[in-house]
């Protein structure tokens, strides 16, 4: 099982420039909207043609540009989940379902009642898309993918039309389907979160270029460029400045940082993840910064802090964001909001990221 | 097929040649069909020479009139209906092996059939009240050519208002009825009846 896909495809102002590949299990396409992320998997599945590439799925050449090959969608077999899953309307769930298998009634029948059990979709084998749940839906447009065995199957965003509280059990149950399935997934989403759960590997992808790409986690740990930082979620992106191989000036907080890792001539911005930081009176990398605002959620806090080194911007790039769990908040007892604190980080937390 | 067609250019234009009709004055829609359909013209000689039909001011030509004048509203309405059909079913579609024909007999037309059918109504509704270019076409002779619309104007004009009142029944009622039917489909149009509910706003 292997996907192979090298894809160029201009735009007027934007071009997309992609290459991926994959032998098993699930791979995650991390963007922000406008990266080129549904394109791509549009020129995979053959709804839009690149201008220049090559796809080959499985030892199948589905496209390639200098040997002028371009099997049309029909003849790929790639499972598409669309983000509002595109079920046809004016067919039933299992007419649905049955719309991509070839073969006697009597096998259709026989295939779709088997993934009418185990989709659990019993007992709305009759109605239509618009009589279903959000959840329903998807599941029907899964089971809809998974009946005719496609070689490769392309999820685009198939959580974001739904409810949160939905969404977790909803992404629960896809991942027990695709584990069963033996060939390649790709998840298109622009939730980390998502990416972390389903995919062992991934690939950043901002502005048409790939960012980054390999195993999932090492992303989420040590994204190597401001890109892959920020869509992996990390709040605290500073500018930098190399001072020796173990130091970095982060200029828009006007702190000194002492970094586990060399530093490399190349390094332009160091990013914080908002849960690394801890209250601290002595010890290396210490600071002062002012108390500005907190942001509470039910079950955690975001302070905002601005270091007392740092210059003042309008846009407020300067703020450090700290994320505490709200069982920790005592640590910020006795103080109020203006009050000074004094938080550390650890070098080894200290992310060197370079341009891109 | 205008939908389909790739140039901008082309589509304008041929959009403008299908809408035509609505927007001219029907006198001189009819004066065009004058000119072409005529007895000395090309296409009226043809008829004329090979089929033996005479198209001017025969039955033929009211119906030739009504359609011209008329086609436009349908035109439009289905062409909307067609442009408003969800294009990622069409995707899934093809991905699910769907050849082109059996996507636009088993997806796009179910879609765009509320739509089609609203403009049919209204195209009709808009046949049945059509005087200028019929007058022009087919003139206004007694048992052959003259139309509902024709015949009020005559009666009136000839003070034989009994005979009027029954026209403007006739066509009071068919116009109403229409107008029902028309509601009746823009509804499933709107409601979607089957029609999924795209992206956002998906309830539990």
């Amino acid at each position: 099982m292997s996907l192979q896909a090298e894809i160029k495809k201009r735009f007027s102002g934007f071009s997309l420039e992609v290459s991926l590949h994959t032998e098993q299990g699930v791979l995650g396409i991390l963007g922000a909207s406008g990266s080129g992320k549904s394109m791509t998997l549009k020129c995979i599945a053959g709804i839009e043609t690149p201008d220049e590439g090559r796809i080959v799925l499985n030892d199948r050449v589905l496209f390639d540009s200098e040997k002028k090959i371009n099997l049309p969608p029909q003849k790929r077999r790639v499972g598409y989940l669309f983000q509002n899953y595109a079920l046809f309307p004016n067919m039933t769930v299992e007419a649905n379902i049955a719309a991509g298998l070839n073969g006697s009634r009597e096998e259709k029948k026989a295939a779709v009642e088997r993934m009418i059990k185990r989709f659990r979709l019993e007992g709305l084998e009759k109605r239509y898309p618009s009589q279903l749940s959000g959840g329903q839906q998807q599941r029907t447009a899964l089971a809809r993918i998974l009946v005719y065995e496609p070689d490769v199957i392309m999820l685009d965003e198939p959580f974001s039309a739904l409810d949160y509280y939905l969404k977790e059990q909803l992404q629960f149950q896809v991942k027990e389907v695709l584990s069963t399935y033996a060939g390649n997934v790709l998840l298109v989403t622009h939730s980390r979160d998502e990416v972390y759960r389903f995919c062992e590997k991934s690939l950043i992808l901002d502005r048409g270029r790939v960012a980054m790409e390999g195993r999932t986690e090492e992303l989420f740990l040590r994204p190597s460029n401001v890109t892959s930082a920020r869509l992996t979620g990390c709040k605290n992106i500073s500018r930098a400045r190399r001072i020796d191989a173990r130091r970095v000036m982060a200029t828009d907080w006007g702190i000194c940082l002492k970094t586990a890792e060399e530093v490399g001539e190349d390094i332009r911005y160091v990013g914080i993840r908002a849960h690394e930081f801890f209250p601290a009176t002595e010890g290396v990398n210490i600071f002062s910064c002012q108390w500005k605002d907190t942001l509470k959620q039910p079950f955690e806090w975001d302070i905002l802090m601005r270091p007392k080194e740092a210059e003042t911007s309008e846009s407020g790039e300067e703020l450090l964001w700290w994320k505490i769990d709200y069982s920790q908040s005592r640590i910020l007892e006795g103080k109020k909001i203006g009050d000074v604190l004094q938080i550390g980080i650890k070098p080894e937390s200290v992310l060197l990221l370079r341009e891109g | 097929m205008v939908v389909s067609a790739r140039s901008e250019k082309i589509k304008m234009v041929l959009d403008g040649i299908l809408t035509l009709p609505m927007v001219l004055p029907p006198t001189v829609a009819g004066f065009f069909l004058l000119m072409i359909f005529g007895v000395k013209r090309p296409l009226g000689q043809l008829f004329l020479e090979v089929f033996g039909i005479k198209i001017v001011f025969s039955w033929a030509a009211t119906v030739i009139a009504a359609v011209v004048i008329s086609f436009p509203l349908m035109y439009r309405a289905a062409r909307g209906a067609f442009e408003q059909v969800d294009v990622t079913l069409v995707y899934a579609a093809r991905t699910l092996g769907f050849s082109e024909r059996k996507i636009f007999w088993r997806v796009i037309m179910p879609s765009a059939m509320p739509g089609v059918l609203s403009g049919a109504i209204l195209a009709f509704a808009r046949s049945l009240g059509e005087f200028g270019a019929t007058a022009m076409l087919a003139g206004n002779i007694a048992g052959e050519t003259r139309t509902l619309p024709l015949a009020i104007y005559s009666e009136v004009a000839a003070g034989k208002m009994s005979k009027v009142y029954d026209y403007v029944w006739i066509i009071v009622v068919l116009s109403f009825f229409v107008v029902v039917l028309m509601n009746v489909f823009s509804r499933r149009e709107k409601s979607g009846g089957r029609r999924i509910r795209k992206k956002k706003g998906v309830d539990t």
